[in-house]
């Protein structure tokens, strides 16, 4: 085999997907960019024409939308942060379980991940619904009926629900890298279990809680079938006022310019969060 | 090693109850003899099961779903396969840029992808193809294989492969004797979660499905959002089950935690 055959071999390998990434992700993503700055008439629909920045500028001015990247923001944040509280020291706890109980519950709190999410929702509404079970548990306490389905906690709840696999994924992989010598010499030398917990544990895993709270955050910020099926018709998350731009007001120029400001967003956290992170981590940790 | 206290094993349960709830609720309500959503007190029944195989809506969604999931799993791994050894076995510029363009359905939001998609489909003429949404799946489940397949690789003898080279053995013979059944656990997990990938996917999808080709998850969407009764139970039980089988299947061939656990960063 010659040096030039040698070195056109891995895109040959590579040119069948390299086909479909292109045809189906890149040309499909500059085609919705351009869509964007479309001009939109109420009656006769996109002008291809035609370019205007008008959609760009009535997101960041009309108060429906801010509103509602504000909604998506602050949900976003609190289900990560709650995946924080809940996932960290349930990785913990699972990894200092012995087997095979140690195997089965990760796998009993990671599987739901391959369940359909419109499944979870409906299960869900029903545990959250006026009549739910949740309720009928209040009510044994004397409290409630309380109205949680189609209000933002119903979102919240359900979607940590969906998000904490992501989250214990990562703590969890972090958890096997720990040295439990290092947690033995410390109780041994006398520290507290809350001491040993706080400055042995805890600064090892943190690369994982940045990289899990990174990920919640950002799949919850799109997330699509949760808030559409919990939040009702007027809890609007960017994701299905998307879908109703397209869907239903036909505007497609304005429900294509929400969603690139959703993607250069979840990016931009993404990338520039993993950088942080990973530039701080590999420092101090070698 | 430390034992857990009482309170985080107190902890653990609220949590996996917290996990399971709402998966053993569908599955529990989907026996109900009633017309409502209530738990089953007195009897099981399987009229609503009865009910989804007679809606011909559901039953469609599950065979379009089925055949979309066998047909975009099956190119995933044909795609990554050839890719995957392009970008563990050859160092070559843009291998970094093929690697990261490869992954990135996982981190582009699955909403963006479709709105992309619908307007390329709008524009080619394509809106409502069976053919293209095949294509579209498989590109948002290659991620999925392409990771199982490097990790095969990544961890790869070559000893074998240059014996069987040095005693004359062409490439083609070396790659089906020998290479293919050595990653063999990671290409056909990788299937497996491709499979299940795009079984369960329904925010994508939802942009570029037609009335013909809409997928369960697409159906059961539209169908909860007008109306909720044991029906929606009953499909969501029967796709619980299909996943559990997937599961099994995929645990026995790979292992469900070296999929989960390695399969998310």
């Amino acid at each position: 085999m010659n040096a030039h055959a040698r070195k056109s071999t891995p895109w040959w390998l590579s040119a069948p997907a390299l086909v479909l990434f292109t045809v189906l992700l890149l040309v499909p993503l500059g085609l919705t960019a351009v869509l964007s700055f479309n001009v939109y008439d109420p009656a006769l629909g996109v002008k291809s024409g035609e370019f205007t920045l008008e959609h760009y500028i009535h997101l960041f001015t009309d108060s429906y939308y801010y509103g509602i990247f504000w909604r998506t923001f602050w949900i976003s944040a609190l289900v990560a942060l709650i995946c924080v509280l809940i996932g960290t020291p349930e990785a913990y706890v699972l990894s200092r379980m012995r087997n095979p109980w140690r195997s089965i519950l990760l796998l009993v709190v990671l599987a739901p991940l391959l369940v359909s999410v419109v499944v979870r929702a409906f299960g869900w509404s029903m545990l959250l619904g006026p009549e739910g079970l949740v309720n009928g548990l209040l009510g044994v306490f004397g409290l409630g009926p309380v109205k949680i389905l189609y209000t933002e906690t119903a979102i919240v709840i359900a979607l940590v629900h969906v998000m904490l696999p992501f989250m214990v994924i990562p703590v969890w992989t972090s958890l096997q890298k720990l040295d439990t010598g290092v947690e033995n010499a410390a109780l041994s030398l006398g520290a507290t279990p809350f001491t040993t917990l706080r400055r042995i544990v805890l600064p090892q895993v943190m690369p994982g809680i940045l990289s899990g709270s990174l990920i919640v955050f950002g799949l919850a910020a799109s997330s699509f079938a949760i808030p559409g099926l919990l939040g009702g018709r007027r809890l609007k998350m960017v994701a299905t006022v998307v879908y109703d731009e397209y869907l239903h007001e036909l505007n497609w120029p304005l429900g294509a310019a929400v969603a690139l400001v959703l993607l250069v967003a979840n990016l931009a956290v993404m990338l520039s969060y993993n950088r942080l992170v990973e530039g701080r981590y590999k420092k101090s940790l070698g | 090693m430390t034992k857990n206290g009482p309170f985080a094993l107190a902890f653990n349960a609220l949590v996996i109850a917290f996990m399971l709830a709402p998966l053993v609720v569908v599955c529990v309500v989907a026996f109900t003899p009633e017309n409502t959503l209530t738990l089953p007190t007195t009897e099981f029944s399987l009229r609503w099961f009865r009910a989804v195989f007679e809606h011909s809506d559901f039953m469609q969604s599950f065979w379009n779903s089925l055949w979309l999931a066998l047909a975009s799993a099956t190119i995933a791994t044909l795609l990554a396969v050839p890719a995957g050894m392009a970008i563990t076995r050859y160092s070559f510029p843009g291998r970094d840029f093929l690697n990261a363009l490869f992954l990135s359905p996982l981190i582009i939001p699955h909403l963006v992808l479709g709105v992309a998609l619908l307007r390329m489909f709008a524009l080619v003429g394509g809106t409502g193809s069976f053919g293209f949404l095949i294509f579209a799946h498989a590109l948002i489940v290659t991620p999925y294989t392409l990771r199982l397949v490097v990790a095969a690789l990544v961890g790869f003898d070559r000893s074998a492969e240059q014996a069987a080279l040095s005693l004359g053995a062409s490439q083609a013979t070396v790659f089906k004797r020998i290479t293919l059944p050595m990653i063999l656990p990671g290409v056909t997990g990788g299937w497996l979660l491709a499979f299940i990938s795009s079984f369960d996917e329904v925010t994508m999808s939802i942009f570029v499905t037609s009335p013909s080709t809409v997928t369960l998850p697409v159906r059961m969407y539209m169908y909860a959002t007008e109306s909720i009764d044991p029906l929606m139970a009953a499909v969501s039980a029967l796709m619980v089950a299909v996943t559990a089988v997937a599961m099994i299947v995929l645990d026995r061939l790979y292992g469900l935690d070296r999929v989960l656990v390695g399969g998310h960063k």
